[in-house]
């Protein structure tokens, strides 16, 4: 196992992004100290580490702090060279970080766009989610492969992963239905195999806790967006 | 064996704009196909079928899309010379950091400057200077962005130095009296080839706005 050599994570117990975050630490063997931050009374120490959105996550390594989740990803990936997450070939490479880009902002975004709308918003936004989910079945099957990355998990899994263990959550606060697994087996696959690596199944939020954190979630998102507030 | 270099483009497209100024700063030859957003053509539709949008570079036949992510597949490839990025890891994640920054804040609040009205125009605005506050902040007292070095960080954010007489006229505000700093920096990368016979001056810019609000029905 790798030393800690200064190696710190800020993060929100259920924040997706600092999971994205832990899941490339733990495949890389990488020690590191993890300091939960409450998205509600944030420290100043995040506030100065993250000056610009004051957000988790955030990786402090050897007094330098990277924000931006896929950011830190890449950061991570290029420091530790084990158990690689993107691929060597340029091109491929470049496949990867459309593909976790498409996974977080067509894929992730349209998820919870949907589940904290209503009425004729919602019914667009879960369609947007669908389509997003049918490009991303497509995308699966021309791979063939068990993930993303190949036969082991990559940039693109991680990046996505957290739908496997957040998306039904979303579902029932938002009561929605958008993974329907006879429509997209091949998802429905990917996120058996991904939640069924231990390092990945490891420490996540309980059920429970996420459905009372996103019902509380969901209802405030509305709000802002009511007001005009920005998130 | 000559790379084949094509570029699915747009004269005005501020991500399009990215990536020329990166081929150019390059050295690289490449064919640039103009699209029209109304009526997009096959060679489009199949090279870009998830987002069907501009720009696409193609290379040696493959598709590449995303200008910030085209950026780097060109800085990677075409290594030997003009550095787009750090070599040292932190350096990179910075300058993808305000790279991704200016993604996230300039095309969606610009724009919004320049169609929207009452309140939501208001708001743009306002969010729109405070970005560009940050951004200035964060050059300093550097050249550009990158340090001595033009790098992605400016790639990704000159396009909209063409905006700026736009953003004026829409927006009643002085980019002079709000942002010198970066008007400055822009008037030096438009010293650079690369930018100079890329960008169009900010009076052919408010004119394709203009009329691309009224395609829009804006008003």
């Amino acid at each position: 196992m790798e030393e800690a050599g200064g190696v710190k994570l800020f993060g929100f117990w259920v924040s997706p992004f600092a999971q994205r975050v832990k899941w490339a630490l733990k495949l890389k063997g990488i020690q590191y100290e993890y300091i939960e931050e409450d998205k509600y009374n944030k420290s100043p120490l995040l506030l100065k580490l993250n000056p610009v959105y004051g957000k988790v996550p955030v990786l402090v390594h050897n007094g330098k702090p990277i924000s931006e989740s896929i950011i830190i990803l890449e950061y991570i990936d290029a420091v530790w060279k084990q158990a690689p997450l993107l691929p060597q070939d340029p091109y491929e490479r470049a496949q990867a970080h459309f593909w976790a880009k498409f996974a977080e902002e067509k894929v992730r975004q349209s998820v919870v766009e949907a589940m904290c709308s209503s009425g004729d918003e919602k019914q667009k936004a879960v369609k947007l989610a669908v389509e997003a989910f049918e490009e991303f079945e497509k995308e699966l099957k021309r791979r063939g492969t068990k993930f993303f990355g190949g036969e082991t998990i990559g940039f693109v899994d991680i990046v996505a992963g957290c739908i496997s263990y957040q998306l039904p959550v979303h579902e029932e606060v938002g009561s929605i239905k958008i993974l329907d697994s006879s429509k997209f087996p091949g998802i429905s696959e990917w996120i058996r195999n991904f939640l069924n690596h231990p390092l990945i199944n490891e420490g996540l939020p309980q059920k429970d806790q996420m459905f009372a954190y996103y019902s509380k979630r969901s209802k405030e998102i509305a709000y802002q967006k009511m007001s005009h507030k920005t998130v | 064996m000559a790379d084949e270099v094509i570029l699915l483009d747009h004269a005005y497209s501020p991500p399009a704009v990215r990536v020329r100024i990166a081929l150019k700063e390059k050295g690289i030859a490449f064919e640039s196909k103009q699209e029209d957003f109304s009526n997009k053509s096959s060679l489009l539709l199949e090279m870009n079928p998830v987002h069907k949008q501009i720009p696409v570079l193609i290379h040696n036949g493959k598709p590449i899309c995303e200008s910030l992510i085209i950026v780097g597949y060109i800085d990677e490839v075409w290594n030997e010379k003009s550095p787009l990025l750090p070599t040292d890891p932190h350096d990179r994640a910075h300058s993808k950091f305000w790279a991704d920054y200016i993604d996230k804040k300039i095309y969606t609040l610009g724009r919004a400057v320049w169609t929207a009205k009452g309140e939501t125009h208001a708001a743009a605005k306002k969010d729109l200077i405070s970005s560009l506050k940050i951004l200035e902040a964060e050059l300093g007292d550097k050249p550009y962005f990158g340090g001595k070095t033009f790098g992605i960080t400016d790639i990704a954010l000159i396009p909209y130095y063409s905006w700026f007489y736009t953003l004026e006229k829409f927006g009643n505000l002085k980019m002079n009296e709000e942002c010198p700093k970066l008007v400055a920096w822009g008037e030096r990368c438009m010293q650079r080839e690369s930018v100079s016979t890329t960008l169009h001056n900010q009076y052919e810019t408010y004119d394709f706005i203009l009329e691309l609000r009224k395609k829009l029905g804006v008003e």
